[in-house]
């Protein structure tokens, strides 16, 4: 996995609430045995409108989204953390996630930000922000926003570390377990 | 009985406590996986996982795969004309002959929709904890397990470890007493639940039903809730094991038979909740004021019951709340006002992990016996599972079905999530048993409107929503 330290990009702004995964990544994408390629996917629907944020010339080349709450609620679908990051997204700041989205980014090293509202608010206009993880922060639109994170999803992520190497360190453990009547 | 010397504990907490693995300090506990279904959409990723770091799948003997997501559900045998759904189907078939897993597959006499078929073989039993790459895996907690979906990183960590590291989730136990009304279902009660507490009402909990509503509930109801604990935001619903849970996993092919079930029987009541146990939350529900539910949004919370009208997105004091009720409207093309008796449906379908299994069709066939399908209504009913479809044939409702004019298909995911020729046209509106009126869901442009077997079926005959209670 990717390390995450400290990232300055672009905003693409996605105000809506209760974005559920079949919209970030549809069901058609999901006939896949890889994971490569899932950017060409992202939001296809609403992508169909050239109003939408993804075709509009100001956002190209955004990495960090920023959403309403309850974001990536519904299936547990990991394509849609693999599908923002093959278009380019690194974080995803909203007032809340849907728990199994919320794990899939931790497991890929897309960043999923916990900014409550009204503190959200003004990130929506924000240009460029900076996403500090080693600090917890948020830096950009005139503010600086501390936030909140796991400290053990933190450090997997700032080392880019292998869950299952790190799990396979207990394997006497898992055998004692396994032996327990 | 709670131990002495034990503050008392939730059925959660019993569960928990016995699968944890070790607790390194500052971490998550690491929590061990008795239970691992897998199905071909969110496993190929992981087999090639553990294949490139060159990892053994450690317990094989815990994991059994189904093919339910992309199969058609034409008369078997056939040919899958999509190539890429043949691939992903050859792909599971593959990674399970090579990591010794069983599978059941389309010839496969226990075939199904990974949640219908894994509690009928009774797989799923009380006090384990299972896991599967489905956010329907809820599901299961109706035996008194702890079951939750996880995602396909995870899958792989469950192959190669049979663990996962989990941070104890917070609890909510959600009271329903007293009786359903008429025509009211399982479908219903979870459907208001959701309405009223919103689609992140539970978000970081995991719900434990309880309650005389809840005890009153056959299994298969029990399931239907669970199932959609996930549309509420839960990571997981669960029903404390009882007679009820018992009785259903008797004689089940991998249930403890004979004096062995007695003995696991015994160890299965003493899960549930001590008196006393304390909840991070608790809610309260009127069995008696559930009414037959219907959704008219894009969001399982969107939802009113039959005798009430499409919401009006502008009387809605929350803005966001205003903002998305109004995008669903225009996605759903409905007006504010309009009676629910007075949307039309385009398609009707009976099926999916929340309401294809035996009493869901008896109680669809009950309201269909003896009458039509509506002139330019297309229905069809998709049995959870081959079990299920070879009792309901030996019962007769394929018949009951077919002279209506339903469809009578082959078990598997089918319009639920449209990754298999079953899909709604741009346009289209479906009374639908499934559990999710998302956007695009059963089809791009498609409009799912969520409802009990009992009201999709009063639906295809009227050709419009109708009130069962009236039917009944
Ligand atoms: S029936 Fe629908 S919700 Fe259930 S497992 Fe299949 S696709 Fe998922």
């Amino acid at each position: 996995m990717k390390p995450f330290t400290v990232l300055t990009g672009r905003v693409l702004p996605l105000d809506r609430a209760h974005v559920d995964t079949d919209q970030i990544i549809p069901k058609q994408f999901l006939l896949t045995t890889g994971r490569a390629g899932l950017g060409r996917g992202l939001f296809y629907a609403w992508r169909q409108d050239p109003g939408f944020v993804l075709n509009q010339p100001q956002y190209q080349g955004a990495s960090i989204l920023v959403a309403g709450e309850n974001f990536g609620c519904g299936s547990s679908r990991e394509h849609a953390p693999w599908a923002l990051l093959d278009y380019g997204i690194r974080c995803v700041i909203a007032p809340s996630f849907g728990d199994i989205f919320y794990n899939n980014c931790c497991q890929n090293g897309l960043l999923p930000v916990r900014v409550a509202e009204p503190t959200l608010r003004p990130l929506f206009q924000a240009e460029e922000l900076t996403v500090d993880l080693p600090g917890q922060q948020v830096r950009g639109a005139g503010a600086a926003i501390g936030f909140e994170m796991d400290p053990f999803r933190k450090q997997c992520l700032v080392e880019g570390l292998d869950d299952i190497a790190l799990t396979l360190r207990h394997e006497a453990e898992i055998l004692a377990y396994e032996v327990r009547p | 009985m709670p131990h002495p010397t034990h503050p008392p504990q939730t059925l959660f907490d019993k569960i928990w406590e016995r699968h944890v693995v070790c607790q390194p300090p500052g971490q998550p506990s690491l929590l061990y996986v008795d239970l691992h279904l897998i199905h071909e959409v969110t496993s190929p990723q992981a087999f090639a996982g553990l294949r490139a770091a060159g990892r053994r799948l450690r317990r094989p003997d815990k994991t059994f795969a189904t093919m339910d997501h992309d199969v058609p559900t034409d008369p078997r045998p056939f040919a899958i004309l999509d190539q890429e759904a043949a691939a992903q189907l050859a792909a599971l078939a593959e990674n399970c002959r090579e990591h010794g897993v069983r599978l059941y597959d389309l010839e496969s006499p226990e075939q199904g929709i990974v949640h219908v078929i894994a509690p009928e073989q009774g797989l799923s039993q009380p006090g384990m904890v299972i896991v599967c790459g489905d956010s329907h895996t809820s599901t299961h907690g109706a035996v008194g397990a702890l079951a939750f979906g996880i995602g396909t990183s995870e899958v792989e960590h469950v192959f190669a470890t049979q663990c996962l590291w989990q941070r104890r989730p917070r609890t909510l136990r959600l009271v329903v007493e007293g009786e359903l009304g008429a025509g009211a279902t399982a479908k219903d009660l979870i459907l208001h639940v959701i309405g009223r507490i919103g689609t992140a009402g539970a978000t970081g909990h995991v719900i434990e039903y309880a309650g005389s509503t809840i005890r009153a509930l056959s299994m298969e109801e029990r399931m239907t809730v669970c199932n959609m604990s996930i549309e509420a935001g839960a990571r997981a619903g669960m029903v404390a094991p009882d007679e009820v849970t018992i009785e259903y996993l008797r004689g089940r092919p991998f249930a403890p038979q004979g004096e062995a079930l007695e003995q696991a029987a015994a160890g299965w009541r003493g899960l549930a909740s001590d008196p006393g146990a304390s909840f991070d939350r608790e809610l309260r529900f009127e069995a008696g004021e559930i009414a037959p539910q219907v959704t008219w949004g894009t969001s399982p919370g969107m939802v009113a019951p039959i005798s009430g009208a499409v919401p009006d997105p502008a009387a809605m004091a929350d803005a966001g709340e205003r903002q998305a009720a109004a995008r669903a409207l225009a996605y759903m093309d409905l007006k504010p006002g309009t009676p629910m008796r007075e949307i039309a449906v385009d398609r009707v379908f009976i099926g999916s992990c929340t309401n294809a299994r035996l009493e869901d069709l008896e109680r669809a066939a009950a309201v269909v016996r003896g009458r039509r399908v509506a002139a330019g209504v297309r229905a069809m009913v998709v049995p959870g599972s081959v079990p299920v479809l070879r009792a309901a044939e030996a019962r007769g409702l394929d018949r009951i079905f077919r002279e209506a004019g339903f469809e009578w298909r082959q078990p598997g995911c089918s319009m639920c999530l449209g990754m298999n020729p079953d899909i709604l046209r741009p346009g289209e509106r479906c009374a639908s048993t499934s559990n999710r009126n998302f956007e695009g869901r059963q089809g791009a442009g498609g409009r799912t409107h969520l409802v009990s077997p009992a009201m999709a079926a009063a639906a295809a005959v009227a050709g419009h929503f109708t009130d069962i209670r009236e039917w009944i």
